[in-house]
């Protein structure tokens, strides 16, 4: 079936298999390996992007359900040539050891912080209960969280 | 996952149309639970109906003495919706803590009530509040809704439309997560509606969700946590696997319903 969404600013459009996964998509078909696979039970949060400015899990959703919808992978956070406040946090605060869960991490960062009034570190924790990391220990991720909170808020 | 077709419907009469095409075919809302299900080759239904876009599915509205949630409105909106959680703050608390998140943005209220897993939160919201479940055919009371282990009243192609729960005088929610699914391992929803008082379980029947009876009359006489002491269901009623024995569940479910008792007192 043919699919039609913005993808990270850009329309896109193409022939797929009604079963591809959005995740698989991405990746596969457009080579935004950004974007990770790191459970086949839809627990883990790897998968994690932006449809129409929500996190969603990109591995529990197919691409058909996409269509005509705007879609932003880690790979289009970035503005201008620079990181995005979340991203830089990450790197200042050691946020992320093997990288795996980095991904799907920022995604749900964004959406935490563009999404919820007064953030405090409990709001962090509870909203992070998507997102599996088995190298860091959260702490630093929720401090590089915070810290871009603050940042972005000005 | 097993090949199908995929469509794309707009309007409820255009899936019941696309239903009626094939005898195999299923309806797609969130998908929270049936696309992991079709990953795993659980289920290989021939058509996907997706009614995860029809706008008229999407709303909250208060209706008399009623809030009614339309099918296909994901979680997130119903957990933050301004007039639920002023009418039935514990139902949108419920819903606030469904699963994470990502998976509240993305499932509906129709698909986890078609769904009635054992181990879902909206089930016991339904039947402690006695919501009315609406279709596209008739409408089903929650005490005739759940029948069973992912077992409802709804016939072949029955499309759930809205549903409609009574605001009630008082009521509360408890619920012990699975620590690592985030479902329900017991949930304890009471409510004083007026119909009565009425207290569901979750996550522990053997028959997936149920009242609590003894629970009930305890309260209607004594609205308090002390009155609870006690009261326990029988063991024979209960799951019991690897999350927790029976006799474990039997336990949660009194230290919850005392629990969501003390958060109204
Ligand atoms: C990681 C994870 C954690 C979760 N944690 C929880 C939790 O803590 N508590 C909880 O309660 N749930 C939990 N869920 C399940 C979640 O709430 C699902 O959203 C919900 O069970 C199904 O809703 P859906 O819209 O995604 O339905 P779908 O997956 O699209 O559909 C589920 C079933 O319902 C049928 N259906 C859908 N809509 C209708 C309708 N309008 N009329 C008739 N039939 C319909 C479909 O045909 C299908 O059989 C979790 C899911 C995941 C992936
Ligand atoms: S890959 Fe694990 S939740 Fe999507
Ligand atoms: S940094 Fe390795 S999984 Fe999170």
């Amino acid at each position: 079936m043919k699919v039609s969404m913005r993808i990270n600013g850009e329309q896109v459009s193409a022939d797929i298999d009604e079963t591809q996964l959005l995740a698989h998509f991405l990746r596969d078909n457009l080579n935004l390996t950004g974007t990770h696979i790191g459970c086949d039970t839809s627990q883990c949060g790897a998968c994690v992007v932006h449809l129409n400015g929500r996190a969603v899990k990109s591995c529990t959703m197919l691409a058909a359900q996409a269509d005509g919808a705007d879609v932003t992978t880690i790979e289009g956070v970035q503005q201008n040539d620079e990181l995005h406040p979340v991203q830089k946090a990450f790197r200042q605060h050691h946020a992320l050891q093997c990288g795996f869960c980095t991904p799907g991490m920022i995604m749900a960062a964004i959406d935490i912080i563009e999404n919820t009034d007064d953030l405090d570190e409990h709001d962090v924790r509870e909203q992070l209960e998507g997102n599996i990391c088995r190298c860091t220990g959260y702490q630093n991720i929720i401090a590089a969280i915070l810290s871009a909170a603050k940042e972005m808020r000005g | 996952m097993y090949p199908f077709t995929y469509h794309k419907a707009s309007s409820i009469e255009q899936a019941q149309a696309l239903l009626d095409v094939s005898n195999d075919s299923k309806l797609l809302a969130g998908g929270q639970t049936l696309i992991p299900t079709l990953k795993q080759h659980l289920a290989s239904p021939g058509t996907l109906v997706d009614i995860g876009k029809i706008e008229s599915l999407r709303f909250i509205r208060v209706e008399k003495a009623n809030v009614v949630i339309g099918a296909a409105t994901p979680h997130a909106q119903v957990a933050n919706d301004k007039n639920l959680v002023q009418k039935i703050p514990a139902l949108a608390s419920l819903v606030g803590k469904i699963g994470d998140p990502h998976v509240r943005n993305v499932g509906t209220i129709g698909g986890s009530v078609a769904n009635n897993d054992p181990a879902a939160d909206y089930p016991a919201a339904c039947l402690a509040l006695g919501a009315t479940i609406r279709t596209d055919k008739r409408s089903i009371s929650a005490d005739d809704f759940f029948t069973g282990l992912f077992e409802t009243a709804l016939v072949e192609q029955e499309i759930i439309v809205e549903v409609a729960f009574p605001v009630p005088a008082l009521a509360a929610y408890e619920k012990f997560p699975n620590p690592a699914s985030r479902y329900a391992l017991v949930g304890v929803f009471v409510a004083q509606v007026e119909a009565g008082v009425r207290v569901a379980v979750t996550g522990a029947g053997a028959n997936g969700v149920f009242r609590m009876t003894e629970m009930e009359s305890a309260l209607v006489n004594d609205w308090s946590a002390d009155a609870l002491e006690g009261i326990l269901p029988s063991v024979d009623s209960l799951l019991s696997d690897l999350h927790g024995a029976a006799d474990y569940r039997a336990h949660l479910i009194n230290v919850m319903a005392k629990r969501a008792i003390a958060q109204t007192c």
